[in-house]
């Protein structure tokens, strides 16, 4: 730990599902990440704030193995998953968002969540079949889509698709999956007030029975939602508690708000 | 497209040796077989590779010898050629993807390049000759490929005609379902975002490979079904600027359409052999084309036509 102070709220974890130890990332000599000792309980929302530039993303790409750690440990569920590719994550069950829109534009918002429920169908790589095979898979994709309000928008191009609509769009095609650990990166961000308020409780819908550990800086959605905040500063961790303990430390106000409230 | 435009293109097929120079119609479906080939990588994943022509020139290599100095029949030959660019196809884009973009680009032709340079120096090639006077032979044993039919007193070739549109028309329907299957699916998720392909857990360098092998293997069917119809396999097939004009072919036509990198071979072909009589400057009236299609249909012709009406062609 690199806070000097000892972090409010220190429980012991009853049952991490993601832990990080002395995770550290350097670009070129710049500590992006240093000494992280992170850990995420099971059936949280946990969210991970900070000012700008305090690593937050670098920590989910480090997380997602779109990053390589320069040092240290990512456990899933205990299993050291710090060697592995981006792709086995997923398929261990850890999904991520993307901070701008991960949709696949040039497809309908139907072929989008499709697409996702078509990784378990083993048949991915079968180019001699119809993708008529594929139609069984569209109940379901509906359901999706329908439970975040985009029923009625099933078969037009994702493109011209609304910003708040294409973020809920993100969330179906990754609820499709079934992921134990969502990880979403900003999922209010560019977002007016009334989306901000659908993205919120579809996230607290899609909640229900997973983990979520999301990076946010809109801090009324993080009250809303997380059972358990960190903020990170400068790549380590600042402070670690519910919202209530993380908003009266003084080294957060100071760092969020500087030096006239310390 | 629906199942009627499909016969029609089909019967199309079908009575063109009767109308248009059969010669000159083979060529037409060995290029467009070419551009469907290179289109697979191009417009459905999203891979530019500048290095086409090693898998088409190299089949035409291996097939022509096969064929002419081992004496197979043309079908052993033709699938030999197609195998062989599958695995140089293998080989090539094992180390290509893992570069993007132009990298990806230069990759591919550098390694064409070997290819030509191999082509060049091996002693069965022929060298700056080529591999000339290839028997097309007796398919299965049985059917002489060079039997004409009388036909209104002018000889044609209708059994090498239909050898070849039969090839063509496997080749591309072995394309077609590759686009519209599970398969097809990922890959366009893959051109459209490949971050979040890979979010989802699908490991995009193994359907990248696939597909550049699928491409490059058809690419070959294609070079060996050129192999037969001009009984020559030369420097020209591997050399890079066939790997250029596929590119404009594909793009004239209009990329990531099923019927747009065919059309835009059948163009590019017709023009250089209605302008032979230009010389040298036929290269500049392409490029002229090329350059105003570009501005004007940017999803090239078929691709504009396919938003006119709406429709995917």
């Amino acid at each position: 730990m690199s806070t000097h102070n000892p972090v409010p709220s220190e429980r012991a974890l009853a049952d991490p599902i993601l832990e990080t130890k002395r995770l550290s990332k350097e670009f070129k000599g710049f500590a992006a990440v240093s000494d992280l000792n992170l850990k995420v309980e099971r059936g949280h929302i946990h969210a991970l704030i900070g000012p700008n530039g305090a690593g937050k993303t670098t920590v989910f790409n480090l997380l997602t193995k779109f990053l390589t750690p320069t040092t240290g440990t990512i456990l899933f569920n205990g299993t050291d998953i710090t060697r592995e590719q981006p792709a086995d994550i997923a398929l261990r069950g850890v999904i991520r968002s993307f901070q701008i829109s991960a949709v696949f534009p040039g497809l309908t918002p139907l072929e989008n969540v499709r697409l996702a429920l078509q990784r378990a169908t083993k048949t991915s790589y079968h180019f001699w079949r119809s993708d008529r095979c594929l139609d069984r898979l569209d109940a379901r994709a509906m359901e999706l889509l329908d439970a975040v309000g985009l029923a009625e928008h099933s078969g037009g191009l994702t493109s011209e698709l609304a910003y708040g609509r294409k973020r809920a769009l993100e969330i179906a095609t990754t609820l499709a999956l079934e992921p134990e650990l969502m990880l979403l990166d900003e999922p209010t961000q560019g977002m007016g007030a009334e989306d901000v308020e659908k993205i919120t409780a579809l996230v607290k819908q899609a909640s229900a029975g997973r983990t979520i550990l999301m990076v946010e800086h809109n801090l009324k959605v993080v009250e809303t939602l997380a059972d358990r905040i960190t903020v990170l500063q400068r790549g380590s961790i600042l402070a670690e508690g519910t919202y209530a303990e993380v908003s009266q430390d003084p080294q957060v106000l100071e760092a969020y708000l500087g030096s006239a409230h310390a | 497209m629906n199942r009627y435009a499909w016969i029609a293109l089909a019967l199309l097929g079908l009575l063109a040796p009767f109308v248009v120079y059969p010669v000159f119609m083979m060529k037409l479906l060995c290029f467009g077989l070419f551009a469907a080939a290179f289109n697979l990588l191009l417009g459905y994943t999203g891979l530019l590779s500048f290095g086409h022509a090693a898998f088409f020139g190299g089949a035409a290599y291996v097939t022509g010898h096969l064929v002419k100095n081992v004496g197979l029949t043309p079908e052993v030959g033709v699938l030999a050629g197609t195998v062989f660019a599958g695995l140089l196809g293998w080989a090539v884009g094992s180390l290509a993807i893992r570069r993007q973009g132009i990298y990806f680009a230069m990759v591919t032709l550098a390694l064409a390049q070997i290819v030509y340079f191999v082509a060049l120096k091996l002693p069965f090639t022929g060298g700056e000759d080529g591999l000339q006077g290839i028997p097309r032979g007796l398919l299965f044993g049985l059917i002489d490929l060079n039997r004409v039919a009388m036909v209104g007193g002018n000889p044609l070739p209708l059994s090498l005609y239909y050898f070849i549109f039969a090839l063509f028309c496997l080749g591309f329907w072995v394309i077609h379902r590759a686009i519209h299957s599970p398969f097809g699916q990922v890959l366009k998720a893959i051109r459209e975002n490949e971050a979040r392909a890979i979010s989802l857990g699908y490991k995009v360098e193994r359907f990248k490979l696939m597909a550049f092998v699928l491409s490059s293997a058809l690419a070959g069917l294609a070079g060996s079904m050129k192999c037969l119809v001009f009984q020559l396999a030369s420097l020209t097939d591997v050399n890079w600027h066939t790997s250029g004009e596929v590119v404009l072919m594909t793009l004239l036509g209009g990329v990531g359409t099923v019927l747009g990198p065919p059309a835009g071979a059948f163009t590019v072909v017709t023009l250089q052999s209605k302008l032979t009589m230009v010389g040298p400057w036929i290269t500049v009236i392409i490029g002229g084309i090329f350059v105003v299609c570009v501005l004007l249909f940017r999803r090239g012709f078929i691709g504009e036509l396919g938003r006119l009406l709406r429709r995917p062609l």
